[in-house]
């Protein structure tokens, strides 16, 4: 039998009690959002100027930008090395990093003090600045995912063009116009694919070198020049795990079966991307010599315990399991422990390892920063259900199916 | 199918980088950063300092700040604790026990050292800080987002942000009178100063200055002129009574403290190299794991 599937949108009602509660905390946190803009940055988070970035750096910003990994990993694997079985996984992760990059974007912009200069730094360059990197690099790559989604968005209409009342003269240009771009995307998608991967790769590291500048400021437990490459290895770890919280969920809240057989090879192709990852990680330890921070108990030595035995030794002993991978649950949890690694990674460097000279009292976040910070998440589920139920994203079996021409590189 | 065959695919990903490598020549055209030979700084004499706090109402009335009335300033309580600038006073000064002589505390000024290699300059993500020919490092209202990472990046904590304000709020920190010496005037806190504890001159001149001070008086002062070496130099200098921890100055190295950012920076861009020998990597990977493939369909 062949293991064909076919991308085709979901049924079902939009509206369930969980999605409800998601938009309740959507709304708080757009109330909060009002404030910010009214009033100031001042007004709903606890900033100060020992403790310039709170809460929205580590998570919906560089907290973003990781666990959207899955959108450049999974296009590598399944486009790039040519793992054609993967294309059920690769819509899904790609529509996660449209949607999360957008809300990167969007987080960037009412982060900073004068949110409407955020075109700035297209204009103004600094190429010393790690943050200018950053910036322009995600600006780009957020294009490109878009590019990456346009094909989805033609299928979808293709064929079946009926504009409403008058404007239905120009379903003929319409379709003409969808072809093109059908048969243009389909010829030059591989320019794309490889610049998303490149892209993914520089600023996924240079979100590590920001902190670099802050020098002693930094805990020395995270501060390291290799800071950029352990950023970069762990998004490249993380990418494929969060393929498979996406997948699980998603067919969880459908009602489907999942594809255990590839959730189960993600699972066994992150086991070696983890490992360099925690090699790096004690490498780097032990060539400084900074385990004598950990000799001490302190909420410091925790959390960075915290962060390697949870985020990476334990995921790492039950992804080496073939029978754990072949378990759904314990696939999952696997995956939500090292996407919750990278993300307590990406807290202790921004905030717990930041320890500003001359802090009257510790950072901790104000509400109106977190309930923005959740109602991003929830929002960004939200968006990602309606998207699924209107775009051919997830794939059903289907016998029948023959798949068109992938994405190959022309030559 | 072979619309694009492989000698376009290489035209084409060479013409994408040698167009990238045009946009790093543009990138490195940076913010303005002068290291003119006549850069003027401040001495700073913290057993000279009477703590009379003048220097701060000066600064405030400088800028625009609510700096109160004069009389206000000699309330001796605000020692209690040690302030820090922020966006409501860019200067302060703190007072820190004299053992030697107990009746005369020493006094420390606090603001922008003006350092020679600001990481401030280097981090900011639109070149919105520059250093000035006069020594001042300034911040641009015109350009400046607003992202706060000078903050992140400033070893002696000293650049606020405005969180109070929905509209244009600035970075706020000393900018060395900039304006007014431009007009041949002094820096407000400089003219104020009414024990001559800030002494205003070429900073070339300021360190030989101060070492001769700590030569002609060595039981006064501590064998250590802050600032001369400190993050690569910085315009704003210290003598003291004490070591300079006492003081709660940062202890920092010599190196400029955007060094190793900027080094990893322009390692993974050096001149686009790395990211287009990536982009061409991956392109003949996926190349050959197509064809590996296609051979693997057609047996």
């Amino acid at each position: 039998m062949n293991h064909y599937s076919r991308p085709v949108p979901m049924r079902g009602p939009y509206l369930t009690p969980g999605v409800i509660a998601l938009i309740v905390l959507a709304l708080i946190g757009l109330a909060a959002l009002g404030a910010r803009f009214l009033f100031g940055l001042g007004a709903v988070s606890n900033l100060t100027t020992a403790y310039p970035w709170g809460i929205w750096t580590p998570t919906i910003k560089a907290g973003g930008v990781a666990l959207a990994a899955g959108g450049f990993t999974t296009a590598a694997l399944g486009h790039i090395m040519h793992r054609e079985e993967f294309e059920p996984i690769i819509r899904p992760a790609l529509l996660t990093a449209v949607l999360g990059y957008t809300f990167v974007a969007l987080s960037v912009c009412i982060d900073i003090g004068r949110w409407y200069f955020i075109w700035h730094p297209l204009v103004m360059w600094n190429g010393n600045s790690a943050l200018f990197e950053v910036g322009i690099c995600v600006t780009i790559y957020l294009n490109v995912l878009y590019i990456e989604f346009l094909p989805v968005v033609v299928e979808r209409f293709k064929g079946r063009v009926a504009l409403p009342g008058s404007l239905a003269r120009w379903d003929r240009s319409a379709e003409r116009l969808l072809a093109a771009l059908d048969r243009g995307l389909e010829r030059t998608m591989f320019v794309f694919i490889i610049a998303g991967v490149v892209l993914s790769t520089l600023h996924q590291s240079s979100l590590g070198t920001l902190m670099v500048i802050a020098g002693p400021k930094m805990h020395p437990l995270w501060q390291t020049p290799v800071l950029p490459l352990l950023f970069l290895l762990s998004a490249i770890s993380v990418g494929l795990p969060m393929a498979i919280i996406e997948s699980l969920l998603s067919s969880r809240s459908f009602g489907l079966k999942p594809r255990m057989d590839l959730l189960a090879e993600l699972g066994r192709l992150t086991v070696p991307l983890l490992a360099i990852h925690l090699g790096f990680k004690i490498g780097d330890m032990v060539i400084r010599e900074t385990f004598v921070h950990l000799m001490k108990v302190d909420a410091v030595s925790v959390l960075f315990t915290l962060e390697v035995l949870l985020g990476l030794v334990l995921p790492l002993r039950m992804l080496v399991s073939a029978k754990a991978r072949r378990s759904p649950p314990m696939l999952f949890a696997a995956a939500a422990l090292i996407a919750g690694g990278v993300l307590l990674n990406r807290m202790n460097t921004f905030l717990v390892a930041y320890t500003p000279a001359y802090a009257a009292k510790t950072y901790y976040p104000a509400f109106g920063e977190v309930a923005v910070a959740v109602a991003f998440v929830c929002l960004q589920v939200l968006i990602y259900r309606a998207v699924v139920m209107i775009f051919p994203v997830i794939s059903l079996p289907d016998p029948t199916f023959v798949p068109k021409a992938r994405y190959a590189i022309r030559g | 199918m072979t619309t694009l065959d492989r000698r376009t695919f290489i035209k084409h990903t060479l013409a994408l980088g040698t167009g990238l490598a045009g946009l790093s020549t543009d990138a490195e055209a940076g913010p303005k950063h002068e290291l003119s030979p006549d850069r003027m700084g401040v001495l700073v004499d913290t057993t000279a300092c009477i703590g009379c706090r003048n220097c701060e109402w000066a600064c405030a009335t400088a800028h625009g700040l609510p700096a109160g009335p004069l009389e206000s300033y000699e309330d001796e309580g605000v020692f209690q604790a040690p302030r820090r600038p922020d966006d409501k006073a860019l200067t302060v000064v703190n007072r820190c026990e004299n053992s030697k002589s107990p009746a005369t505390p020493y006094g420390v000024k606090v603001q922008c050292m003006h350092c020679d290699h600001p990481a401030c300059l280097s981090a900011c993500i639109v070149g919105a800080i520059s250093k000035q020919e006069d020594g001042s490092v300034v911040w641009d209202t015109g350009k400046c987002i607003g992202c706060r990472y000078c903050m992140i990046a400033c070893p002696f904590q000293i650049p606020a942000f405005e969180y109070g304000k929905a509209l244009q709020g600035r970075i706020m920190k000393c900018d060395f009178c900039h304006e007014r010496r431009a007009d041949g005037g002094l820096p407000a806190c400089v003219e104020r100063c009414p024990v001559e504890a800030l002494t205003y001159g070429r900073r070339e001149d300021l360190v030989r200055v101060a070492k001769d001070r700590v030569k002609r008086a060595p039981e006064r002062y501590v064998s250590h002129v802050y600032g001369e070496l400190e993050v690569g130099g910085t315009s704003w200098l210290y003598l003291a009574g004490r070591d300079f921890t006492d003081l709660k100055f940062p202890k920092l190295g010599k190196n400029p403290a955007p060094g190793v950012s900027e080094s990893i920076q322009h390692g993974i861009f050096a001149y686009f190299v790395p990211p287009v020998a990536l982009y061409s990597l991956l392109g003949l990977l996926m190349w050959v794991s197509k064809h590996r493939h296609d051979d693997g369909e057609d047996r």
